[in-house]
Protein backbone atom coordinates (compact mmCIF):
# COMPACT_ATOMS: atom_id res chain seq x y z
CA UNK A 1 0.00 0.00 0.00
CA UNK A 2 1.28 3.33 -1.12
CA UNK A 3 1.35 5.56 1.95
CA UNK A 4 -2.56 8.12 2.10
CA UNK A 5 -3.51 5.96 -0.31
CA UNK A 6 -6.22 4.12 1.35
CA UNK A 7 -8.99 6.32 3.86
CA UNK A 8 -11.45 5.80 6.30
CA UNK A 9 -14.56 7.44 5.22
CA UNK A 10 -16.75 6.24 7.79
CA UNK A 11 -16.49 5.76 11.48
CA UNK A 12 -18.66 5.08 14.32
CA UNK A 13 -19.13 3.56 17.48
CA UNK A 14 -22.40 2.23 19.29
CA UNK A 15 -25.17 4.83 19.61
CA UNK A 16 -24.55 3.63 23.41
CA UNK A 17 -21.94 2.48 25.57
CA UNK A 18 -22.01 1.12 28.77
CA UNK A 19 -24.71 -1.03 30.12
CA UNK A 20 -26.15 -2.11 27.19
CA UNK A 21 -28.84 -4.97 28.37
CA UNK A 22 -31.40 -4.68 25.37
CA UNK A 23 -28.47 -6.28 22.79
CA UNK A 24 -26.17 -9.60 22.12
CA UNK A 25 -22.69 -9.35 20.88
CA UNK A 26 -23.78 -9.16 17.26
CA UNK A 27 -26.27 -6.71 17.45
CA UNK A 28 -23.40 -4.25 19.46
CA UNK A 29 -21.81 -5.07 15.63
CA UNK A 30 -24.64 -4.39 14.18
CA UNK A 31 -25.82 -0.89 15.80
CA UNK A 32 -21.84 0.45 14.95
CA UNK A 33 -21.77 -0.48 11.84
CA UNK A 34 -25.36 0.93 10.80
CA UNK A 35 -23.87 3.70 12.24
CA UNK A 36 -20.62 3.73 10.10
CA UNK A 37 -22.74 3.24 7.18
CA UNK A 38 -25.24 6.11 7.41
CA UNK A 39 -21.58 8.72 8.96
CA UNK A 40 -20.32 8.30 4.96
CA UNK A 41 -24.06 7.70 2.86
CA UNK A 42 -22.79 4.34 2.30
CA UNK A 43 -25.87 1.18 2.40
CA UNK A 44 -24.87 -2.56 3.24
CA UNK A 45 -25.22 -3.52 0.12
CA UNK A 46 -22.06 -1.27 -1.05
CA UNK A 47 -19.89 -2.67 1.03
CA UNK A 48 -17.87 -6.08 -0.79
CA UNK A 49 -15.22 -6.14 2.15
CA UNK A 50 -16.11 -7.47 5.68
CA UNK A 51 -13.47 -7.83 8.66
CA UNK A 52 -14.25 -8.64 11.90
CA UNK A 53 -13.33 -9.88 15.48
CA UNK A 54 -15.73 -11.28 18.21
CA UNK A 55 -18.01 -12.77 15.40
CA UNK A 56 -17.34 -14.05 12.25
CA UNK A 57 -17.27 -12.52 9.20
CA UNK A 58 -19.57 -15.08 7.56
CA UNK A 59 -21.83 -14.33 10.53
CA UNK A 60 -21.61 -10.42 10.64
CA UNK A 61 -21.91 -10.45 6.48
CA UNK A 62 -25.03 -12.27 6.80
CA UNK A 63 -26.25 -10.37 9.67
CA UNK A 64 -25.98 -7.13 7.92
CA UNK A 65 -27.10 -8.41 4.06
CA UNK A 66 -23.55 -8.02 2.61
CA UNK A 67 -22.34 -10.27 -0.22
CA UNK A 68 -18.46 -9.92 0.11
CA UNK A 69 -15.56 -10.76 -2.12
CA UNK A 70 -12.88 -9.88 0.27
CA UNK A 71 -13.33 -11.18 3.92
CA UNK A 72 -10.56 -11.43 7.14
CA UNK A 73 -11.71 -13.27 10.71
CA UNK A 74 -8.24 -12.29 11.77
CA UNK A 75 -8.62 -12.54 15.48
CA UNK A 76 -5.76 -11.96 17.89
CA UNK A 77 -7.45 -9.81 21.09
CA UNK A 78 -8.11 -6.37 20.70
CA UNK A 79 -5.68 -5.45 18.28
CA UNK A 80 -7.17 -7.41 15.68
CA UNK A 81 -8.87 -4.29 14.39
CA UNK A 82 -5.70 -2.74 13.94
CA UNK A 83 -4.80 -5.83 12.00
CA UNK A 84 -7.75 -5.26 9.90
CA UNK A 85 -7.07 -1.67 9.03
CA UNK A 86 -4.02 -3.17 7.49
CA UNK A 87 -5.18 -6.22 5.88
CA UNK A 88 -8.14 -4.17 4.45
CA UNK A 89 -5.71 -1.58 3.29
CA UNK A 90 -3.40 -4.04 1.31
CA UNK A 91 -6.72 -5.61 0.10
CA UNK A 92 -8.04 -2.13 -1.17
CA UNK A 93 -4.45 -1.74 -2.83
CA UNK A 94 -4.67 -5.20 -4.71
CA UNK A 95 -8.10 -4.76 -5.79
CA UNK A 96 -9.32 -7.25 -3.87
CA UNK A 97 -12.31 -5.39 -2.81
CA UNK A 98 -13.13 -1.57 -3.09
CA UNK A 99 -15.21 -0.73 0.38
CA UNK A 100 -14.52 -2.79 3.50
CA UNK A 101 -16.58 -2.78 6.86
CA UNK A 102 -14.85 -3.63 9.85
CA UNK A 103 -16.96 -4.07 12.77
CA UNK A 104 -16.40 -4.58 16.44
CA UNK A 105 -19.32 -5.39 19.13
CA UNK A 106 -18.76 -6.73 22.28
CA UNK A 107 -21.21 -7.23 25.24
CA UNK A 108 -18.16 -7.38 27.76
CA UNK A 109 -20.65 -6.14 30.67
CA UNK A 110 -24.13 -7.90 29.77
CA UNK A 111 -22.69 -10.97 28.56
CA UNK A 112 -25.50 -11.70 26.17
CA UNK A 113 -24.41 -13.60 22.93
CA UNK A 114 -21.21 -13.31 23.98
CA UNK A 115 -18.62 -15.70 21.99
CA UNK A 116 -15.72 -16.47 23.99
CA UNK A 117 -14.94 -20.70 24.11
CA UNK A 118 -13.97 -21.77 27.60
CA UNK A 119 -10.48 -22.52 28.34
CA UNK A 120 -9.05 -25.78 26.49
CA UNK A 121 -7.18 -27.88 29.23
CA UNK A 122 -5.06 -29.30 26.76
CA UNK A 123 -3.55 -26.02 25.42
CA UNK A 124 -0.39 -25.14 26.21
CA UNK A 125 -2.14 -21.96 28.60
CA UNK A 126 -4.58 -24.70 29.87
CA UNK A 127 -1.51 -27.18 30.93
CA UNK A 128 0.82 -24.81 31.91
CA UNK A 129 -0.93 -21.63 33.32
CA UNK A 130 -4.50 -21.88 34.12
CA UNK A 131 -3.69 -24.46 36.96
CA UNK A 132 -1.84 -22.16 38.81
CA UNK A 133 -4.67 -20.04 39.69
CA UNK A 134 -4.85 -17.25 36.49
CA UNK A 135 -8.06 -15.96 36.15
CA UNK A 136 -8.77 -13.61 33.87
CA UNK A 137 -6.82 -10.93 32.45
CA UNK A 138 -5.82 -8.93 35.59
CA UNK A 139 -4.13 -12.06 37.05
CA UNK A 140 -1.98 -12.63 33.93
CA UNK A 141 -1.50 -8.94 32.23
CA UNK A 142 -0.05 -7.92 34.85
CA UNK A 143 2.61 -10.43 35.71
CA UNK A 144 5.56 -8.95 34.39
CA UNK A 145 5.05 -5.49 35.85
CA UNK A 146 7.06 -6.29 39.36
CA UNK A 147 10.19 -7.43 37.28
CA UNK A 148 9.93 -4.20 35.39
CA UNK A 149 10.00 -2.17 38.56
CA UNK A 150 12.85 -3.84 39.77
CA UNK A 151 14.86 -3.42 36.72
CA UNK A 152 13.98 0.42 36.04
CA UNK A 153 13.23 1.54 39.64
CA UNK A 154 9.60 2.52 38.50
CA UNK A 155 7.28 3.42 41.89
CA UNK A 156 4.07 2.16 42.59
CA UNK A 157 3.26 5.76 42.62
CA UNK A 158 4.39 6.62 39.51
CA UNK A 159 2.36 3.57 37.46
CA UNK A 160 -0.52 5.29 39.98
CA UNK A 161 0.34 8.46 38.02
CA UNK A 162 -1.31 7.12 34.14
CA UNK A 163 -4.47 6.04 35.55
CA UNK A 164 -4.39 10.11 37.20
CA UNK A 165 -3.82 11.78 33.46
CA UNK A 166 -6.02 9.39 31.71
CA UNK A 167 -8.94 10.75 33.99
CA UNK A 168 -7.89 13.97 33.43
CA UNK A 169 -8.39 13.71 29.58
CA UNK A 170 -11.48 11.89 30.06
CA UNK A 171 -12.91 14.47 32.50
CA UNK A 172 -13.12 16.52 28.87
CA UNK A 173 -14.82 13.73 27.54
CA UNK A 174 -18.74 13.48 27.86
CA UNK A 175 -19.06 9.98 26.61
CA UNK A 176 -16.66 8.28 29.01
CA UNK A 177 -17.50 6.30 31.62
CA UNK A 178 -15.55 7.94 34.81
CA UNK A 179 -14.95 11.41 34.70
CA UNK A 180 -14.52 12.83 37.91
CA UNK A 181 -11.07 13.97 38.92
CA UNK A 182 -8.21 11.03 41.07
CA UNK A 183 -5.30 11.86 42.72
CA UNK A 184 -2.62 9.45 43.23
CA UNK A 185 -3.61 8.28 46.67
CA UNK A 186 -7.03 7.75 45.31
CA UNK A 187 -5.17 5.09 43.01
CA UNK A 188 -3.43 3.86 45.62
CA UNK A 189 -6.07 3.10 47.70
CA UNK A 190 -8.76 1.78 45.51
CA UNK A 191 -9.07 -2.18 45.92
CA UNK A 192 -6.11 -4.46 45.41
CA UNK A 193 -6.99 -6.69 42.34
CA UNK A 194 -3.81 -8.23 41.61
CA UNK A 195 -0.92 -6.76 43.45
CA UNK A 196 0.85 -4.43 42.50
CA UNK A 197 -2.34 -3.42 40.32
CA UNK A 198 -5.97 -1.41 42.22
CA UNK A 199 -8.80 -1.47 40.95
CA UNK A 200 -8.16 2.47 39.07
CA UNK A 201 -5.33 0.75 37.38
CA UNK A 202 -7.55 -1.97 35.71
CA UNK A 203 -9.70 -1.47 32.84
CA UNK A 204 -13.39 -0.85 32.81
CA UNK A 205 -15.81 -3.83 31.61
CA UNK A 206 -18.45 -2.61 29.06
CA UNK A 207 -20.32 -3.16 26.29
CA UNK A 208 -20.13 -1.21 23.33
CA UNK A 209 -18.66 -1.34 19.63
CA UNK A 210 -17.50 0.57 16.69
CA UNK A 211 -17.31 -0.22 12.85
CA UNK A 212 -15.05 1.58 10.34
CA UNK A 213 -15.19 1.56 6.89
CA UNK A 214 -12.18 1.94 4.49
CA UNK A 215 -12.07 2.89 0.47
CA UNK A 216 -8.92 4.09 -2.02
CA UNK A 217 -8.28 8.11 -1.19
CA UNK A 218 -9.47 9.06 -4.47
CA UNK A 219 -12.88 7.67 -3.85
CA UNK A 220 -13.33 9.12 -0.49
CA UNK A 221 -12.92 11.96 -2.42
CA UNK A 222 -16.54 11.69 -3.15
CA UNK A 223 -17.67 11.35 0.25
CA UNK A 224 -18.96 13.74 2.58
CA UNK A 225 -16.66 13.11 5.55
CA UNK A 226 -13.27 14.27 5.81
CA UNK A 227 -11.14 11.59 4.74
CA UNK A 228 -8.40 10.10 7.34
CA UNK A 229 -6.07 8.71 5.50
CA UNK A 230 -3.68 5.57 6.17
CA UNK A 231 0.32 6.84 5.84
CA UNK A 232 1.96 3.03 7.79
CA UNK A 233 1.15 -0.19 9.11
CA UNK A 234 2.67 -2.83 11.13
CA UNK A 235 1.81 -5.53 12.92
CA UNK A 236 3.12 -8.52 14.88
CA UNK A 237 2.41 -11.46 16.96
CA UNK A 238 4.82 -13.24 20.08
CA UNK A 239 3.25 -15.59 22.85
CA UNK A 240 -0.23 -16.68 23.86
CA UNK A 241 1.18 -17.54 27.32
CA UNK A 242 2.42 -14.15 29.94
CA UNK A 243 5.11 -16.54 31.67
CA UNK A 244 7.25 -16.79 28.19
CA UNK A 245 7.10 -13.40 27.16
CA UNK A 246 11.15 -12.69 25.88
CA UNK A 247 11.35 -9.95 27.90
CA UNK A 248 9.20 -8.74 31.06
CA UNK A 249 9.81 -5.41 30.59
CA UNK A 250 8.94 -4.58 26.73
CA UNK A 251 6.94 -6.19 23.89
CA UNK A 252 8.64 -7.78 21.26
CA UNK A 253 5.64 -7.45 19.33
CA UNK A 254 5.17 -4.27 19.87
CA UNK A 255 9.00 -3.20 18.78
CA UNK A 256 8.19 -4.88 15.60
CA UNK A 257 4.64 -3.43 14.53
CA UNK A 258 5.97 -0.16 15.42
CA UNK A 259 8.83 0.93 13.91
CA UNK A 260 7.70 -0.97 10.46
CA UNK A 261 4.60 1.40 10.61
CA UNK A 262 6.80 4.47 11.66
CA UNK A 263 9.13 3.30 8.49
CA UNK A 264 6.13 2.77 5.88
CA UNK A 265 4.10 5.90 7.17
CA UNK A 266 8.34 7.90 6.87
CA UNK A 267 7.55 9.77 10.18
CA UNK A 268 9.53 9.82 12.73
CA UNK A 269 8.99 10.91 16.32
CA UNK A 270 8.53 14.44 16.51
CA UNK A 271 5.85 14.40 13.33
CA UNK A 272 3.34 12.86 15.91
CA UNK A 273 0.79 15.59 17.50
CA UNK A 274 -1.60 12.52 18.98
CA UNK A 275 -0.98 9.15 20.46
CA UNK A 276 -3.36 6.34 21.08
CA UNK A 277 -1.55 3.61 23.18
CA UNK A 278 -4.42 0.67 24.05
CA UNK A 279 -4.25 1.47 27.95
CA UNK A 280 -6.29 -1.91 29.43
CA UNK A 281 -4.23 -1.64 32.17
CA UNK A 282 -1.76 1.06 33.62
CA UNK A 283 1.90 -0.25 32.67
CA UNK A 284 1.32 -0.38 29.08
CA UNK A 285 1.55 2.93 28.07
CA UNK A 286 4.52 2.61 30.17
CA UNK A 287 5.91 -0.33 27.51
CA UNK A 288 4.07 1.77 24.80
CA UNK A 289 5.60 4.60 25.15
CA UNK A 290 9.32 2.81 25.23
CA UNK A 291 8.64 0.17 22.71
CA UNK A 292 7.15 2.51 19.84
CA UNK A 293 10.72 4.54 20.66
CA UNK A 294 8.76 7.90 21.78
CA UNK A 295 11.34 7.47 25.07
CA UNK A 296 14.28 5.79 26.02
CA UNK A 297 14.24 2.66 28.21
CA UNK A 298 13.28 3.56 32.20
CA UNK A 299 11.84 6.61 30.85
CA UNK A 300 8.51 6.60 30.48
CA UNK A 301 6.98 6.83 33.56
CA UNK A 302 8.77 10.28 34.26
CA UNK A 303 7.60 11.21 30.92
CA UNK A 304 4.33 10.61 31.77
CA UNK A 305 4.82 12.29 35.41
CA UNK A 306 6.28 15.44 34.12
CA UNK A 307 2.73 15.77 32.26
CA UNK A 308 3.92 15.31 28.97
CA UNK A 309 1.36 13.23 27.65
CA UNK A 310 -1.47 15.31 29.82
CA UNK A 311 -3.95 17.84 28.51
CA UNK A 312 -1.55 20.55 27.18
CA UNK A 313 1.37 18.08 27.11
CA UNK A 314 3.60 17.60 23.79
CA UNK A 315 2.29 14.28 23.22
CA UNK A 316 -1.01 14.08 24.01
CA UNK A 317 -2.29 10.45 25.26
CA UNK A 318 -5.33 8.82 25.14
CA UNK A 319 -7.15 11.82 24.58
CA UNK A 320 -10.54 9.91 25.18
CA UNK A 321 -9.60 8.77 28.45
CA UNK A 322 -8.51 5.27 27.52
CA UNK A 323 -9.44 2.15 28.30
CA UNK A 324 -9.49 2.94 31.99
CA UNK A 325 -12.13 5.53 31.93
CA UNK A 326 -13.68 5.98 28.98
CA UNK A 327 -15.04 2.32 28.00
CA UNK A 328 -13.48 -1.06 27.40
CA UNK A 329 -15.72 -4.25 26.41
CA UNK A 330 -12.69 -6.46 26.16
CA UNK A 331 -11.37 -5.61 22.82
CA UNK A 332 -11.01 -2.02 22.75
CA UNK A 333 -8.90 -1.51 20.09
CA UNK A 334 -11.24 -0.59 17.70
CA UNK A 335 -12.66 2.64 20.61
CA UNK A 336 -8.47 3.57 20.48
CA UNK A 337 -8.97 3.82 16.36
CA UNK A 338 -12.16 5.80 16.55
CA UNK A 339 -10.16 8.29 18.57
CA UNK A 340 -7.89 8.41 16.14
CA UNK A 341 -10.43 8.96 13.57
CA UNK A 342 -11.65 12.15 15.43
CA UNK A 343 -8.70 13.48 16.27
CA UNK A 344 -8.49 13.68 12.42
CA UNK A 345 -11.59 14.85 11.35
CA UNK A 346 -11.32 17.56 14.32
CA UNK A 347 -14.27 16.44 15.67
CA UNK A 348 -13.05 15.19 19.04
CA UNK A 349 -14.13 15.92 22.33
CA UNK A 350 -10.85 17.06 23.90
CA UNK A 351 -9.43 18.26 20.32
CA UNK A 352 -5.82 18.73 19.85
CA UNK A 353 -6.05 22.10 17.41
CA UNK A 354 -3.97 21.68 14.31
CA UNK A 355 -3.07 17.86 14.74
CA UNK A 356 -1.63 16.48 11.37
CA UNK A 357 -0.51 13.08 12.25
CA UNK A 358 -2.01 10.53 14.89
CA UNK A 359 -0.55 7.02 15.64
CA UNK A 360 -2.68 4.22 17.08
CA UNK A 361 -1.16 1.38 19.01
CA UNK A 362 -3.07 -1.99 19.77
CA UNK A 363 -2.27 -4.72 22.07
CA UNK A 364 -3.69 -8.11 21.54
CA UNK A 365 -4.55 -10.55 24.24
CA UNK A 366 -1.75 -10.58 27.34
CA UNK A 367 1.14 -9.25 25.39
CA UNK A 368 0.04 -11.74 22.72
CA UNK A 369 -0.10 -9.28 19.91
CA UNK A 370 0.07 -5.85 18.67
CA UNK A 371 -1.15 -3.68 15.41
CA UNK A 372 -0.16 0.14 15.23
CA UNK A 373 -1.53 2.50 12.57
CA UNK A 374 -0.53 5.82 11.64
CA UNK A 375 -3.19 8.39 10.49
CA UNK A 376 -2.89 11.76 8.82
CA UNK A 377 -5.55 14.37 7.92
CA UNK A 378 -2.97 15.58 5.00
CA UNK A 379 -2.78 14.24 1.48
CA UNK B 1 -3.90 -23.14 48.80
CA UNK B 2 -5.06 -25.75 46.24
CA UNK B 3 -8.41 -27.95 46.14
CA UNK B 4 -10.46 -30.16 44.38
CA UNK B 5 -11.74 -27.25 41.81
CA UNK B 6 -8.14 -26.15 41.12
CA UNK B 7 -8.03 -26.66 37.18
CA UNK B 8 -6.30 -29.70 35.96
CA UNK B 9 -3.66 -29.46 33.26
CA UNK B 10 -5.03 -32.43 30.24
CA UNK B 11 -1.72 -33.98 29.32
CA UNK B 12 -1.05 -34.27 25.12
CA UNK B 13 1.34 -36.79 23.73
CA UNK B 14 4.29 -34.08 23.32
CA UNK B 15 3.82 -33.54 26.86
CA UNK B 16 3.00 -36.97 28.44
CA UNK B 17 6.90 -37.13 29.26
CA UNK B 18 6.70 -33.83 31.63
CA UNK B 19 3.32 -35.13 33.38
CA UNK B 20 4.99 -38.44 33.87
CA UNK B 21 7.58 -36.90 35.45
CA UNK B 22 5.98 -34.63 37.83
CA UNK B 23 4.35 -37.34 39.20
CA UNK B 24 6.99 -39.92 39.38
CA UNK B 25 8.47 -36.33 41.56
CA UNK B 26 11.08 -35.62 38.52
CA UNK B 27 11.28 -32.22 37.14
CA UNK B 28 11.82 -32.72 33.07
CA UNK B 29 12.69 -30.39 30.82
CA UNK B 30 13.94 -31.07 26.97
CA UNK B 31 17.33 -29.94 25.61
CA UNK B 32 18.07 -29.40 21.96
CA UNK B 33 20.98 -31.90 20.44
CA UNK B 34 22.15 -30.13 17.89
CA UNK B 35 21.98 -26.48 19.50
CA UNK B 36 21.87 -27.50 22.64
CA UNK B 37 19.43 -24.88 24.34
CA UNK B 38 17.28 -26.26 27.16
CA UNK B 39 13.51 -25.06 26.58
CA UNK B 40 9.72 -24.70 27.61
CA UNK B 41 6.98 -25.41 27.06
CA UNK B 42 7.79 -29.27 25.65
CA UNK B 43 7.75 -30.00 22.21
CA UNK B 44 9.69 -33.02 20.14
CA UNK B 45 11.44 -30.08 18.61
CA UNK B 46 13.70 -26.98 19.18
CA UNK B 47 11.94 -23.66 19.07
CA UNK B 48 15.34 -21.79 18.86
CA UNK B 49 16.35 -23.64 15.80
CA UNK B 50 13.72 -26.03 14.73
CA UNK B 51 15.99 -29.00 14.75
CA UNK B 52 13.63 -32.86 15.57
CA UNK B 53 16.43 -34.25 17.72
CA UNK B 54 16.19 -33.50 21.23
CA UNK B 55 16.17 -35.15 24.76
CA UNK B 56 14.43 -35.05 27.77
CA UNK B 57 16.42 -34.87 30.36
CA UNK B 58 16.20 -34.58 34.42
CA UNK B 59 16.32 -30.59 35.44
CA UNK B 60 17.80 -29.19 38.67
CA UNK B 61 14.54 -28.01 39.69
CA UNK B 62 16.61 -25.07 41.12
CA UNK B 63 15.49 -21.16 39.94
CA UNK B 64 14.61 -17.70 40.78
CA UNK B 65 11.43 -15.64 41.49
CA UNK B 66 11.89 -13.73 38.42
CA UNK B 67 8.05 -11.43 38.91
CA UNK B 68 4.81 -12.19 40.29
CA UNK B 69 1.40 -10.56 41.32
CA UNK B 70 -0.86 -11.25 44.62
CA UNK B 71 -4.05 -12.00 43.36
CA UNK B 72 -6.89 -10.65 45.45
CA UNK B 73 -9.91 -11.67 43.46
CA UNK B 74 -11.45 -15.45 44.02
CA UNK B 75 -11.11 -17.93 41.73
CA UNK B 76 -11.73 -21.61 41.42
CA UNK B 77 -9.73 -23.84 43.77
CA UNK B 78 -7.90 -20.68 45.29
CA UNK B 79 -8.47 -18.96 48.13
CA UNK B 80 -7.10 -15.10 48.03
CA UNK B 81 -4.87 -13.57 48.30
CA UNK B 82 -2.15 -15.95 46.44
CA UNK B 83 1.39 -15.53 44.46
CA UNK B 84 0.70 -16.53 40.53
CA UNK B 85 4.57 -16.33 39.44
CA UNK B 86 7.03 -16.60 36.98
CA UNK B 87 10.11 -18.49 37.87
CA UNK B 88 13.58 -18.52 35.75
CA UNK B 89 15.07 -22.34 36.27
CA UNK B 90 18.97 -22.23 36.12
CA UNK B 91 18.87 -24.18 32.89
CA UNK B 92 17.22 -20.59 31.73
CA UNK B 93 13.27 -21.30 30.46
CA UNK B 94 10.85 -19.73 32.44
CA UNK B 95 7.20 -21.26 33.87
CA UNK B 96 4.55 -20.02 35.41
CA UNK B 97 3.84 -21.29 39.51
CA UNK B 98 2.70 -20.91 43.05
CA UNK B 99 5.32 -20.21 45.56
CA UNK B 100 4.52 -22.28 48.98
CA UNK B 101 5.58 -22.62 52.27
CA UNK B 102 6.25 -18.91 52.27
CA UNK B 103 3.83 -16.01 53.38
CA UNK B 104 2.33 -14.68 50.20
CA UNK B 105 3.02 -11.00 50.37
CA UNK B 106 5.53 -8.63 48.75
CA UNK B 107 7.77 -8.58 52.27
CA UNK B 108 8.57 -12.34 51.76
CA UNK B 109 8.38 -12.39 47.80
CA UNK B 110 11.30 -10.54 47.42
CA UNK B 111 12.41 -10.80 43.22
CA UNK B 112 15.19 -13.21 42.47
CA UNK B 113 14.92 -15.14 45.60
CA UNK B 114 16.40 -18.61 45.21
CA UNK B 115 13.34 -21.43 44.64
CA UNK B 116 13.19 -24.87 44.34
CA UNK B 117 10.52 -27.67 42.98
CA UNK B 118 8.48 -29.18 45.51
CA UNK B 119 5.52 -31.34 43.67
CA UNK B 120 1.82 -30.85 44.90
CA UNK B 121 -0.63 -33.90 44.02
CA UNK B 122 -3.79 -32.93 42.64
CA UNK B 123 -4.62 -36.82 41.83
CA UNK B 124 -3.35 -40.26 40.79
CA UNK B 125 -1.89 -39.06 37.22
CA UNK B 126 -1.29 -34.92 38.25
CA UNK B 127 1.13 -33.86 40.24
CA UNK B 128 2.04 -29.79 39.77
CA UNK B 129 5.75 -28.30 40.09
CA UNK B 130 5.28 -25.38 42.66
CA UNK B 131 8.10 -23.88 43.92
CA UNK B 132 9.46 -23.08 47.78
CA UNK B 133 11.86 -20.77 48.76
CA UNK B 134 15.09 -22.64 48.63
CA UNK B 135 16.37 -24.69 52.00
CA UNK B 136 19.21 -22.84 53.61
CA UNK B 137 19.02 -19.64 51.35
CA UNK B 138 18.04 -16.87 53.23
CA UNK B 139 14.57 -15.24 51.47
Amino acid sequence: MKPGSIAIVGAAETTRLGSIPDMSNIQLHADAALNALADCGLKPSDIDGVACAGETPVAIAHYLGITPRWVDGTAVGGCSFMLHVRHAAAAIAAGYCNTVLITHGEAGKSGIGLNRPPPNRTSLVGQFELPYGVYGPPSMFTIPVLRYMKTYGMTEAELAMVSVVQREWAGRNPRAAFRDPISVDDVLNSRMIAYPFRLLQCCLVTDGGGALILTSAERAKDFLTKPVYILGTGESVETPMISQMADFTSSRAFRVAGPEAFKAAGISHGDVDHLMIYDAFAHLPIYGLEDLGFVGRGEAAAFIGARHTAPGGKLPMNTNGGGLSYTHTGMYGMFALQESVRQMRGTAPAQIEGAKISVCHGVGGMFAASGTIVFTNQR
Amino acid sequence: MSDSKRPRPQPTPETQHYWDGTRDGEFRLQRCDDCAKAYFPPRPFCPACGGRQVSVFKASGKGRLYSYVIHHRPAPGFTPPYAIAVVELEEGPRLMSNIVECPQTPEALVLDMALEVVFEKLDEQISLPVFRPAQGAVA
